[in-house]
């Protein structure tokens, strides 16, 4: 079970608390987990990647392990404790104001 | 006993005032969508209690919101507005060209017939048109690839498709403005569109009587004269007395003629309002004074609207589409700052009070007159 950390924004769209379990195909990968976020919860399609390409939105950024993997590619494996559930995958919106 | 509903888009959510046909009390609803940008919320002329609201943020991008009991509840609904067509580019701030890239929906034009179909109107300067309540939508894409568009370039708020007219008689005509591109009429239900701006003059262009390329701010007709058009421009007032094949100034005795929203009377069609703003580079109100001016005779002859309203150190900006008048009798007017406020005049603009002092920015005020 892969645990993701979404912005509270998001949280309050998706009605879901802090944290969400997901079930993920194969290897735990960026892609795959958002993958599987989209899929459990549609209205989020669109608010951390662009719909068609997948890029990710300028404004979001990925964290685990105290790590920045925003700019890591999309199907390479997330940290293994991310993989385990030890670890939540953190979806942040970026320190920018607002 | 009648009533009113406001429907506030603000920088940090929206708001649903609600008053009866007094106009004085007032329940506030909100903020729906805390913490997002809602540019426009508005509600459909056959079914009031269908409303639509467009909900951004820079993080999260863009959603629709759409609510089937006038306000209290709403439900995500589709947002994805994809370009129908290949792209080209528009002109950048420093004239150079720039890829069309959509940012967000601006404005939300619901049919006046069927409570289904919306037309939005988005940045980069698109229309789109949803016919099943918002769960998809598809864009019209002869105005964006319309030939003059090259050479369209960005207002500072972006380059955004704002206003949107529709007709009401089945006839397929459609306004449109767009800035800084100017005016665009349809006579075909917005199959094809060609430039409506002759007669505007902008000196912030190379050419200041070209085809396009017009900072319009905002457009406002009556329902019942559809070629009468108001135009609040960049700098100038105008008006058309012909679907906007021609415009003149009607400027006349404001203190400045720059600004951004624009309105009509709802029984008096020659009587028409807007907010004077000191300059394009200073956005607030002339001499520190908030005044609504109004014109009971379609232009050029104003006179300051002014109880009620801060009459001194107010350095507020009023929006485009952050004015909008009711269809009791006496006419209500209202309008939102971008300090938070949002006044109401029960008494088409002889007396106004504040509904609310202290929202975030105001981006939309619409009303709807409720049975």
């Amino acid at each position: 079970m892969i645990r993701v950390v979404l912005p509270q924004h998001l949280r309050r769209l998706a009605d879901v608390g802090r944290e969400v379990q997901l079930e993920v195909e194969g290897a735990a990968t960026q892609r795959s987990v958002l993958d599987a976020l989209e899929t459990r919860y549609p209205v989020l399609r669109g608010t951390i990647r662009d719909p068609a390409t997948k890029k990710r939105r300028d404004l979001i950024r990925f964290f685990a392990c105290e790590e920045d993997l925003s700019n890591e590619e999309p199907d390479s494996p997330l940290p293994e404790e991310v993989a385990r559930g030890d670890e939540p995958l953190l979806i942040v919106g970026a320190m920018a104001g607002g | 006993m009648s009533g009113v509903r406001v429907l506030v888009g603000t920088r940090k959510g929206a708001f649903v005032l609600t008053s009866d046909g007094k106009r004085e009390k007032w329940q506030v609803d909100g903020p729906h969508f805390a913490g997002w940008e809602v540019y426009h919320v508005k509600g459909s002329p056959a079914d009031p209690d269908r409303l639509y609201a467009s909900q951004n943020t820079a993080w999260f991008g863009q959603l629709i919101q759409r609510s089937d009991d006038g306000g209290r509840t709403w439900t995500p609904v589709g947002k994805d507005f994809v370009y129908a067509s290949e792209t080209g580019t528009h002109l950048w701030y420093d004239g150079t060209p720039h890829p069309w890239e959509f940012a967000r929906v601006w404005h939300l034009e619901p049919s006046p017939s069927d409570p289904d179909t919306v037309y939005a109107g988005v940045e980069d300067a698109a229309l789109f048109k949803t016919e099943d309540g918002g769960n998809t939508w598809s864009e019209l894409p002869a105005l964006r690839t319309h030939p003059s568009a090259g050479n369209w370039m960005p207002g500072a708020g972006g380059m955004c498709l704002h206003t949107i007219i529709l007709d009401r008689d089945g006839s397929g005509r459609m306004i449109a403005a767009i800035s800084a591109a100017g005016t665009f009429r349809s006579d075909d239900g917005g199959a094809s569109w060609r430039p409506i701006n002759n007669g505007l003059v902008s000196e912030q262009i190379p050419d200041p009587r070209a085809e396009v390329g017009h900072c319009v701010h905002h457009i406002a007709a009556h329902p019942l004269r559809p070629d009468v058009l108001f135009m609040q421009k960049h700098w100038d007032v105008m008006r058309s007395d012909d679907g906007g094949e021609s415009w003149t100034e009607v400027s006349g005795n404001l203190p400045s003629d720059f600004g951004f929203p624009i309105d009509v009377h709802a029984h008096e069609p020659e009587t028409i309002y807007v907010v004077p703003i000191k300059s394009d580079s200073e956005h607030y109100p002339p001499d520190g004074k908030l005044r609504v001016y109004r014109s009971r005779s379609g232009g050029n002859d104003w006179e300051p609207l002014t109880e009620g309203l801060p009459q001194a150190n107010c350095y507020v900006n009023v929006l485009r589409d952050a004015m909008c008048i009711d269809s009791l009798d006496p006419c209500g007017v209202y309008f939102g700052t971008t300090g938070g406020q949002v006044y109401a005049s029960a008494n088409a603009g002889d007396s106004w009070a504040p509904i609310v002092r202290d929202l975030p920015a105001v981006l939309s005020v619409e009303v709807q007159t409720l049975p």
